[in-house]
């Protein structure tokens, strides 16, 4: 057998080919936006070489340290941590995760601010990054009124007055444990596990924006060695 | 220039076309296995060394316990039908021209008396009902017109506040109906620690909602006063901070900032305001990279020039 009398493998597939199925379409779609070089890098742009980027990482991390903790506050309820030194422990693993948390994301949103890291398409990126900390500000704000002592009693009690002046209070009540115990373990922590989720793959699918006024004379546009052209997956 | 032109001319544009110049190794998952590490090492170490606070919540029972004549001065406000509680409005009352209005916008009023709360009834009378306190007090209450429950507890509360401190045991003989006996029947019961169950077990067994008494414990002077004393109160930058010398919700700071301006602070609607303009603000945010003159701030203040040192040195 020849090569010629092979069946060759096919690039672009034949338009009758492609199939129309909801699932197909959608496996097309993932892998047109988001290939898995894209998804998984192994390599990035030059510029992307500075330690501003790791306030997003140190975000994740963080959340990661937020949930992690959370879910050893869930096992025993939420009174453990006044009555067990571990469960405290675990009170300000979760406290700290959460200051950092937000410290590392407020510091990503300046940095994203300064570099205009909205170019490029990225707008939804940059708006997905806003709904994020919003998301995330009331997550944190229940979780203080969850902590079943002084400071909780009162801020429910402080809190009440712009969430009742605008209509909300009435739906949303601060002062209610119950209520605010299921949107803090479970409503809220889905939103912003998928609103980051949404941010992180937009962030994969577009990659990194190129410094402000990068010009095609760019040394690092041009200098392109062979090697390092043919391993840019970004 | 034509139009499919100018946006074939914006796809090949640096920013959104895929980058063909010099690349770097980059792992990402190792990335993030040593964020997660770095980021372990400094949180575990911040809730071993400064570990969070724990200041107990207020009870009735503390209340009662450490101020009486505060708790007897609100819980006779509580029948007067002064109190805050009882005179907030929408989500809890239906008092006329209680709510925070912006012109014609009245979002308070338009969500409804959601939670309603008879402060009178659910703060002093159910819970003597059902402790069986002061019951002939009690019968005498149901009995009168509320003319009549509004008239004595008025003029009980008047003349409580020129008692001096307040002290019910020197205040001057009056018509007050069975309003002495009602609160100070209260006061009792609130003392040995019953009315906390009582109110707390108007919701039945499986409560979980203490709104009530938080309400009623935020009517009084007693509770706020400890507040102040940890800079907790609305005139001290409020919630966002935490008790004692921890960090609280600083990412707050903008909320409660508005406060603090005498000219927003003091607005009767000051609530509704702060927060019209915390969502203008947020959609402001939002909407940056559409928004002209805004979007060219990080051009106008070169700060990208110390981020991409390297790019730009090696140009
Ligand atoms: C829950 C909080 C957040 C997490 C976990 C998060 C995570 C990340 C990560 C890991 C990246 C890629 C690495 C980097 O550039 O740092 C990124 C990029 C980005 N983030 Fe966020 N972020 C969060 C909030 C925000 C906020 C509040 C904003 C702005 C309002 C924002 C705007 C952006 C933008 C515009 C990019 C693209 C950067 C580029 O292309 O160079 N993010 N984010």
């Amino acid at each position: 057998m020849t090569d010629s009398q092979l069946p060759q493998p096919t690039l672009e597939p034949e338009p009758e080919d492609v199939d129309h199925s909801w699932s197909g379409r959608l496996r097309r779609w993932v892998l047109k936006v988001l290939p898995p070089e894209k998804l998984l890098p192994t390599s990035q742009p030059s510029y992307v070489a500075t330690w501003i980027y790791m306030f997003g990482m140190g975000a994740i991390a963080s959340l990661v340290f937020v949930i992690g903790s959370g879910a050893v506050l869930s096992l025993n309820g939420p009174m453990w941590w006044h009555l067990s030194p571990l469960g405290h422990f675990f009170n300000s693993l979760h406290l700290w995760s959460v200051e950092f948390f937000f410290f590392f994301m407020v510091i990503h949103l300046w940095a994203k601010f300064w570099m205009a890291a909205w170019r490029g398409n990225r707008a939804l990126t940059w708006i997905t990054g806003v709904v994020s900390f919003a998301v995330s500000i009331v997550a944190g704000f229940t979780g203080y009124l969850l902590q079943t002592n002084f400071d909780s009693q009162w801020i429910a009690y402080q809190a009440k007055d712009a969430l009742n002046a605008s209509g909300i209070g009435a739906w949303f009540n601060v002062a209610n444990f119950g209520q605010m115990f299921m949107w803090h373990i479970l409503l809220l922590p889905i939103a912003v596990l998928v609103i980051v989720a949404l941010h992180v793959l937009l962030v994969r699918g577009h990659g990194v924006v190129p410094p402000l006024d990068a010009a095609e004379s760019d040394s690092q546009l041009r200098e392109t060695t062979p090697t390092e052209a043919t391993s840019r997956e970004a | 220039m034509p139009d499919s032109q100018k946006s074939r001319a914006r796809r090949k544009s640096l920013d959104v076309r895929a980058w063909n110049g010099t690349t770097r190794p980059y792992d990402l998952l190792k990335e993030l296995a040593i964020g997660v590490l770095v980021v372990g090492v400094i949180i575990v170490g911040f809730a071993a060394v400064a570990g969070s606070p724990d200041e107990p919540t207020i009870t009735l029972q503390n209340w009662a316990q450490a101020n009486p004549n505060d708790f007897v001065a609100t819980a006779t406000a509580e029948l007067a039908g002064t109190s805050d509680t009882a005179s907030y409005g929408p989500p809890y009352s239906s008092t006329a021209g209680a709510t925070q209005t912006l012109g014609p916008i009245d979002l308070q009023t338009m969500s409804g008396v959601q939670l309603r709360i008879d402060a009178a009834k659910d703060f002093v009378i159910t819970p003597l009902t059902t402790l069986d306190s002061a019951p002939d007090a009690v019968s005498t209450w149901r009995a009168a017109t509320s003319e009549q429950q509004t008239a004595w507890a008025t003029s009980y509360s008047d003349a409580l506040g020129k008692a001096s401190n307040g002290d019910p045991s020197t205040v001057v003989s009056g018509n007050y109906g069975p309003v002495p006996q009602l609160t100070q029947g209260l006061l009792t019961v609130a003392k040995g620690g019953a009315l906390d169950g009582a109110i707390q077990s108007e919701g039945g067994l499986y409560n979980t909602n203490p709104t009530p008494t938080i309400l009623f414990l935020s009517d009084g002077t007693y509770f706020s006063s400890l507040a102040t004393a940890q800079h907790l109160t609305g005139d001290q930058w409020g919630m966002m901070n935490e008790t004692g010398s921890y960090p609280g919700q600083s990412w707050l700071w903008l909320f409660s900032f508005w406060y603090q301006v005498p000219l927003i602070g003091n607005l009767p609607n000051a609530d509704l305001v702060v927060v019209f303009i915390m969502v203008f603000l947020t959609l402001v945010l939002a909407l940056v990279p559409f928004i002209p003159g805004l979007r060219s701030i990080p051009r106008w203040i070169p700060v990208h020039r110390l981020i991409w040192r390297d790019y730009y040195r090696k140009r």
